[in-house]
C-alpha cells in the first residue's frame, strides 16, 4: 500500500515536469515582455512623427501628398488599442501590424522624398530627428526579430508532443507572428516611392546633386 | 552485397549534400569573431601601436568608469546590413556591466564604407540616437573618408567617452560585485564560519540532530536577514544543516575544497577581457561614407 503510494506520487511529479506547464508559463512571459517591448518601440515612433511632420512643413514646398499620408497613417497606427491581449486574437493582430506596416511604408517614402530637399536636410532639427527615426525603426525590427523567436518557442511548446496535451486541457493557443506578407509590404514601400520622385518636376536636380 | 553497399554510400553521399545545402545559409553570414580585447581588427588597417594606443584607452576606461566599449573592424557584413552584424556582434560579446547594461561597440565595415556604434540600454540615455548620429557624421566620416581610419576611430571614441563619463553610472567594482556574485558568493565564507561555530555548540548542548536542525535554522534567518531571498536563505540553511550533521573530519576537507573552488572562479573573472552580461536593443547610429 505505502509502496503503492510513493509510485503515485512518483508518477505525478514527473507528469507534472513532463507536462510542460512551467514552460507554458515561462515562454508565455517571454513573449508578453518581448511584445511590450515591440507596443513600446511602436509608440516611440508614434511620438517621433509629429515632431518630424511639423519640421517638414517648415519646408514650404514640401508635397503634400506624401505628409498627409504619414499623419493619416499615424492617425491610424494609433487608433488602435495596442493591448498586451492582442498577441492572442489573430484578427485584430493582423489589422494593427497592417497599420503599422503602413505607417513604415509612408515614413520611408518621406524620408525617400526629402533627400530631394537641400534646405530640409541642411536643417539641424529634421537631421536629428532622421537620426531618432532611423535608430528607432531599428529598435522595432530588433524588438519583432525578439518577439518572432519568444512566440516560435511558445508555438513550438504548443504543438509538439506531450505538452500540446497541456495545451489542449488549458486552452493554450498558438500566438500570432509577424508574417512574411507583411515583410513583403515593407520592402516594397521605397521602391513605390521611388519611382514616384522623377514624377516631380523639380526633384532630380537636386537629387543628383547629392 | 555489392550493389547494398553502393546504394548506401550512395545515400550517405546524399546526406552530406543535403547537410551541406541546410549548412550552407547559416555560414554564409560573416561569423562574429572572438572577443580577444577592446579592438579587433580584422582587415589588418590599423598598426600595432594604434591598436595599442586605443586598447590602452578603453582598458583605461574601463578600470575608470566600468563601461566596457570595444572597437571592430571588418571587410565587410555582407550580406547582412551592418545593422544586422553588429546587434549579433552585439548579442554575442555582452559587452557592459549586468544589469547596468553600460556597453558600446564601434563596428566599422572598411569596403563597405559602413560604420556604426551600438549603444547598450544602459548608455542610451546618454549616447542617444543623436549623439551617435552626430559623432559618426561630423566626426568620424570626414577622417573616414580621407582614409585616416585610425585618426576617425580615435577621434569617435574620445567622444563617446566624454560622453559616457559625464552620464551617472554605478562605480566599477561596487557594481561588478553586486552583477557576479548576486550576494551569496559575497557571504557565504560568514555563513559557513557561523555554521561551523554555532553547530559545534549546539550539537554538544542539543546532540546531533536536534542541533544541526537548530542550526540550519538560525544560518537560514540570518541569511534571509542578510541577502534577502528566500531560496538562498533556504539554501544556506540546508548546507549549514548538513555540514554539522555530518560534522568532524568531513568538514575540514569541505571548507577547504570550498574556498579553493571561490580562488578559482575570482582568477577566472579577473583574468582577460570578457563582456560582463550587457543587453543591447538595437539603439545607437550609422552612417555610410
Amino acid at each position: 500500500m505505502r509502496k503503492l503510494s510513493t509510485a503515485l506520487a512518483a508518477t505525478l511529479a514527473l507528469s507534472l515536469t513532463g507536462c510542460g506547464y512551467n514552460t507554458f508559463q515561462t515562454n508565455d512571459e517571454q513573449v508578453k515582455a518581448s511584445w511590450s517591448e515591440v507596443l513600446n518601440q511602436y509608440q516611440r515612433r508614434a511620438d517621433l512623427v509629429p515632431n518630424l511632420v511639423s519640421t517638414v512643413k517648415g519646408e514650404a514646398k514640401f508635397e503634400q501628398d506624401t505628409l498627409t499620408k504619414v499623419v493619416e497613417a499615424r492617425a491610424k497606427a494609433t487608433s488602435i488599442q495596442a493591448t498586451p491581449e492582442l498577441v492572442n486574437d489573430p484578427a485584430a493582430f493582423q489589422k494593427f501590424q497592417q497599420a503599422q506596416g503602413q505607417l513604415t511604408g509612408a515614413l520611408s517614402r518621406l524620408m525617400v522624398v526629402s533627400e530631394n530637399y537641400p534646405n530640409l536636410k541642411a536643417n539641424q532639427g529634421f537631421r536629428d530627428l532622421s537620426a531618432q527615426l532611423e535608430g528607432t525603426e531599428n529598435r522595432i525590427t530588433v524588438a519583432r526579430n525578439r518577439y518572432i523567436a519568444s512566440v516560435q518557442a511558445y508555438n513550438v511548446t504548443v504543438r509538439s508532443f506531450p505538452s500540446n496535451l497541456t495545451a489542449m486541457a488549458m486552452g493554450y493557443k498558438e500566438k500570432a507572428t509577424f508574417t512574411v506578407e507583411n515583410e513583403k509590404e515593407i520592402a516594397r514601400s521605397p521602391t513605390v516611392s521611388f519611382d514616384a520622385v522623377p514624377a516631380k518636376p523639380a526633384a532630380p536636380a537636386s537629387g543628383v546633386a547629392q | 552485397m555489392i550493389a547494398g553497399r553502393s546504394v548506401k554510400t550512395f545515400s550517405l553521399a546524399l546526406l552530406l549534400v543535403f547537410a551541406l545545402g541546410w549548412l550552407t545559409p547559416a555560414t554564409a553570414q560573416v561569423p562574429v569573431p572572438a572577443l580577444t580585447g577592446h579592438v579587433i581588427d580584422q582587415t589588418g588597417t590599423l598598426t600595432a601601436e594604434q591598436k595599442a594606443t586605443l586598447e590602452q584607452t578603453l582598458a583605461a576606461f574601463e578600470a575608470k568608469k566600468g563601461s566596457q566599449l570595444a572597437v571592430l573592424m571588418v571587410a565587410s557584413t555582407a550580406p547582412e546590413e551592418i545593422e544586422q552584424f553588429a546587434l549579433r556582434v552585439a548579442e554575442k560579446w555582452k559587452l557592459g556591466r549586468k544589469r547596468v547594461d553600460d556597453g558600446a561597440i564601434v563596428v566599422v565595415a572598411k569596403n563597405d564604407r559602413a560604420v556604426r556604434i551600438e549603444v547598450g540600454y544602459g548608455l542610451e540615455g546618454a549616447l542617444t540616437d543623436i549623439t551617435s548620429k552626430r559623432i559618426i557624421s561630423e566626426t568620424m566620416l570626414p577622417q573616414f573618408r580621407a582614409q585616416d581610419y585610425f585618426g576617425g576611430i580615435e577621434a569617435g571614441l574620445g567622444q563617446i567617452i566624454r560622453v559616457v563619463d559625464g552620464e551617472p553610472l554605478p562605480a566599477p567594482n561596487r557594481a561588478r560585485g553586486e552583477g557576479a556574485g548576486n550576494g551569496v558568493q559575497q557571504y557565504a565564507p560568514m555563513f559557513f564560519i557561523l555554521a561551523v561555530a554555532v553547530g559545534s555548540v549546539l550539537r554538544g548542548v542539543l546532540g546531533k540532530v536536534l542541533g544541526s536542525v537548530v542550526t540550519g535554522g538560525v544560518v537560514a534567518v540570518v541569511a534571509w536577514f542578510v541577502v534577502g531571498a528566500v531560496a538562498m536563505a533556504v539554501g544556506a540553511g540546508v548546507v549549514a544543516l548538513l555540514v554539522t550533521l555530518l560534522g568532524g573530519g568531513m568538514l575540514g576537507r569541505g571548507v577547504g575544497g570550498y574556498y579553493g573552488g571561490m580562488g578559482g572562479h575570482g582568477r577566472g573573472g579577473g583574468g582577460g577581457f570578457s563582456g560582463g552580461g550587457g543587453g543591447f536593443g538595437g539603439g545607437g547610429a550609422s552612417g555610410r561614407w
